[in-house]
């Protein structure tokens, strides 16, 4: 009898189980509470929770709302693409949108301040992805996703796209900066 | 197959009869999935609200 | 016709060497379904070559188009195309031969095996084409050619069939009596894999069907997100139906090559059973950081209900080496803690092969999936390098090479043919292992430094002067990933040149018995009794385990370390 054949005895399940066994399952059972636990224990004490606040919106929508917040904000314009540059007041509300192959508007924000982030694709989806904070976060076309980011520390950051969007994923790159 | 059973009386215990049956196992191995992840996740995006 | 049939389905042979019964039907199918999924390694074992010599900064091989046209092809082949191929073959042997039936509806079997072979060609063509590059992933709204998603649903069907023949042939084995009781314990870790691959293969139908059909303009639109959930309830469970087929493997190779029974016929199976129950729900692993679906949706599905599927694999980690330590230890090899594992066949590569996944898979694939899969240390790791560095450490360290150590102990015994080059096939798991363990390594290193899956240039070379600079460490993980890659194209390709070799040219067994003994007695309950009362103590294995342990907790929480050093986000 081997794990090729039937189990030798008809009745198996009542057959005892050595202590080895049961002490590992003991031990990984906990294991798996603890893990458990850690999960929601960090949505109270953790400062870092992705909010999965969405709603439905269309890319026409999006676009409109991205550049009212841009050209309500912007400072300047810079950088090769000659993007503008956009620093919206603390705690405020903050539109970035993803399309191929850009990320828009350069947003300049204050360090220590919290600000609503509205993100959304204006064609395929994108990953929005901060370095070398090293956050990332999944871009769905049609979904306007809402959450709060408080930058740390000062500094140039780029936002990179980290989910494959056609031939140009590689040139698809935007700026957050971050000042005192 | 009944007549293999006369050495050890008593009744094949519930999980054993359980892990015996391949189609009920099926069963619940696209069952459980379907209603925690497919059910349970689409419902929550079809009732994201508009703009 | 009908008679013809009834002959054909006559046909058995006892295989001088193992004393398995082969349906000859199931015989056939089982070696053009693995020598299919040879076929499918070899090529996208070369497309991984290509990908990994293009990351390669210093190198940077392909151009873009190229790259992401190789990487769709890479993953598909490997990913899908082998191991699918591979599984049926397993289902068909772990049904028919390990229950000495006959195959249920072979003609079928037939059927689903040409769906899959003309799935998976009309995919590369489509794919080698050109204007598929749309990774395996192929998120809409990013559209592929029709015949893409066409070729991936006439490869499911062909799966499906052959799930399907699987359970048919537990009833005809069943209706015949060719068991008594239970089924055994690899029959019934192969069950589970067919009854995630049912789901999986569903799942898969759910998204594709409708995705066809707006490719060719009679659906209006494909819903992103929606498209993202019900795909990785197929893109992932199909790595699920990997797992569940290794460990049956493992407890299979442990049975060949050692005797060994399960320490627990009712631990073991419950373990599978939570697999059933809860292992396809990790496919919310890759919705972490979406939008749309909740925080309780994320952390319930991700954690397969508290953990219960991990817990399993962590039994099936003990119980496997366990039953080996036991069987080792009732044949004599009892002195110290590890004199049962020193005295293992490290020169067998269906030994060391799978033994090398089991650490491999465990140590590398396990630990760093349950970690990631965490709800919020996702924010770290999605979609950067990691994942592909995690996923080379379950599916190729822990399936692939588990899969070839197999393939090793099959040969002889399914094509009568002795293995030929044995010295370099002793070598092979060895190379194979080192190789992935470092394209693993290094993949999950630059994935920490944020380095993003399927790019071609983290240089930004053509952005206009838009920029942002990875540290040096990156390109140097880089560049020891392409040499990793080297290294474990070459130990593939041997694997590939071994396998056709000695089905081309090893020497013909016949109805001879080999010189070697082919697979082990089983241990006796005497065998097990006599070693000092206790059957199945396991020191040893429990020491391997407690040193797991330590590390997959450590790992766990200096992660959380790390995300606390983040931005704050909420």
């Amino acid at each position: 009898m081997s794990s090729l054949s039937p189990p030798s005895k008809k009745i198996w399940w009542n057959e005892p189980v050595h202590k080895s066994e049961l002490m590992w399952i003991s031990l990984v059972f906990v294991w798996g509470l603890v893990m458990t636990f850690m999960m929601p224990y960090w949505h109270v004490v953790g400062k870092q929770n992705l909010g999965t606040e969405t709603y439905k919106t269309t890319p026409a929508k999006f676009q409109e709302a991205t550049e009212a917040f841009a050209a309500k904000f912007t400072v300047r314009t810079e950088g090769p693409r000659n993007h503008p540059v956009v620093a919206p007041p603390a705690g405020g509300d903050v539109y970035m949108l993803g399309r191929l192959w850009d990320w828009w508007p350069t947003i300049e924000l204050k360090k220590g301040e919290t600000y609503r982030f509205h993100l959304s694709s204006l064609d395929w989806q994108h990953g929005f992805s901060l370095q070398p904070a090293n956050i990332n976060i999944q871009v769905v076309p049609n979904y306007e996703h809402v959450f709060s980011l408080t930058p740390t520390e000062a500094g140039e950051y780029s936002v990179i796209c980290n989910e494959y969007c056609g031939i140009g994923h590689h040139l698809m790159i935007g700026k957050i900066l971050v000042v005192e | 197959m009944s007549d293999h059973d006369s050495d050890e009386s008593g009744q094949v215990p519930m999980m054993q009869k359980l892990l015996d049956n391949p189609f009920l196992l099926l069963f619940i191995g696209v069952a459980s999935p379907a209603m925690f992840y497919l059910v349970w996740g689409l419902a929550e995006i079809f009732t994201v609200p508009a703009r | 016709m009908a008679n013809t049939t009834q002959m054909l389905n006559k046909v058995f042979r006892t295989c001088p060497d193992t004393g398995l019964k082969f349906h000859g039907p199931a015989e056939n199918l089982i070696k053009v379904n693995a020598v299919a999924a040879v076929v499918f390694l070899l090529v996208g074992g070369f497309f991984g070559l290509l990908v990994g010599l293009t990351r390669w900064q210093a190198v940077h091989l392909l151009g873009a188009e190229d790259f992401y046209l190789v990487l769709t092809a890479h993953g598909l082949n490997v990913l899908i195309f082998f191991l699918i191929f591979f599984e049926i073959a397993i289902l068909y042997f772990c049904s028919s031969v390990v229950l000495g039936c006959r195959l249920a509806t072979p003609k079928w079997a037939w059927v689903g095996f040409l769906l899959m072979v003309i799935g998976a060609v009309l995919n590369n063509v489509v794919v080698l084409q050109g204007n598929a590059s749309v990774m395996m992933t192929s998120y809409a709204p990013m559209a592929a050619p029709p015949l893409f998603y066409l070729s991936l649903i006439l490869f499911a069907v062909g799966a499906l069939i052959g799930c399907f023949i699987f359970f048919g042939t537990l009833v005809v084995a069943k209706n015949d009596k060719t068991y008594e009781g239970s089924i055994p314990l690899v029959t019934f870790g192969a069950m589970t894999a067919a009854i995630i691959a049912v789901f999986t293969i569903v799942s898969g139908a759910i998204i594709l069907i409708p995705t066809y059909l707006w490719s060719i303009g009679v659906v209006g639109e494909i819903d992103a997100l929606a498209y993202r959930l019900i795909w990785w309830a197929f893109g992932h469970s199909s790595q699920q139906i990997n797992v569940a087929a290794h460990v049956s493997v493992w407890y299979l190779i442990a049975a060949v090559l050692f005797g060994a029974r399960p320490l627990s016929e009712k631990v073991s199976r419950t373990a599978f059973l939570m697999y059933i129950f809860f292992l396809q729900i990790a496919s919310a692993h890759h919705l972490l950081v979406d939008p749309g679906v909740s925080s309780n949706f994320k952390m319930f599905n991700t954690s397969y209900a508290m953990y219960l599927a991990v817990m399993a694999s962590m039994v099936h980690g003990l119980t496997v080496p366990g039953s080996i330590e036991a069987a080792q230890r009732a044949r004599g090899h009892r002195a110290g803690i590890f004199t049962w594992l020193r005295k293992a066949p490290w020169g067998n590569p269906t030994f060391s092969g799978m033994f090398i996944s089991l650490v491999g898979f465990g140590f590398l694939g396990g630990i760093t999936g349950v970690v990631m899969g965490a709800e919020q240390i996702n924010l770290l790791i999605h979609n950067t390098l990691y994942v592909p560095g995690h996923f080379h450490a379950t599916v190729v360290l822990g399936t692939t090479l588990t899969f070839m150590a197999l393939t090793y102990w099959l040969v002889p015994v399914l094509f009568r043919r002795e293995i030929v080059f044995k010295g370099l096939a002793r070598w092979q798991p060895y190379l194979y292992g080192l190789g992935m363990t470092g394209v693993s390594l290094f993949l999950m290193g630059a994935g920490t430094l944020g380095v993003p899956r399927r790019h071609w240039d983290i240089g930004f070379a053509g952005t206009g002067g838009i920029t942002h600079e990875f540290p040096a460490a990156a390109y140097t993980m880089l560049a020891l990933n392409g040499l990793s890659v080297i290294l474990a194209v070459f130990a593939g390709a041997a694997f590939c040149v071994i396998i056709v070799g000695s089905l081309l040219f090893g020497k013909k067994l016949g109805d001879q018995k080999m010189a070697e003994s082919w697979i082990a007695k089983p241990v006796t309950d005497e065998e097990y009794n006599a070693n000092g009362g206790s059957a199945y103590a396991i020191p040893g294995t429990l020491v391997l385990a407690l040193v797991f342990f330590v590390s997959f907790a450590l790992y766990y929480f200096i992660n959380w370390k790390y995300l606390a050093e983040t931005w704050g986000i909420s």
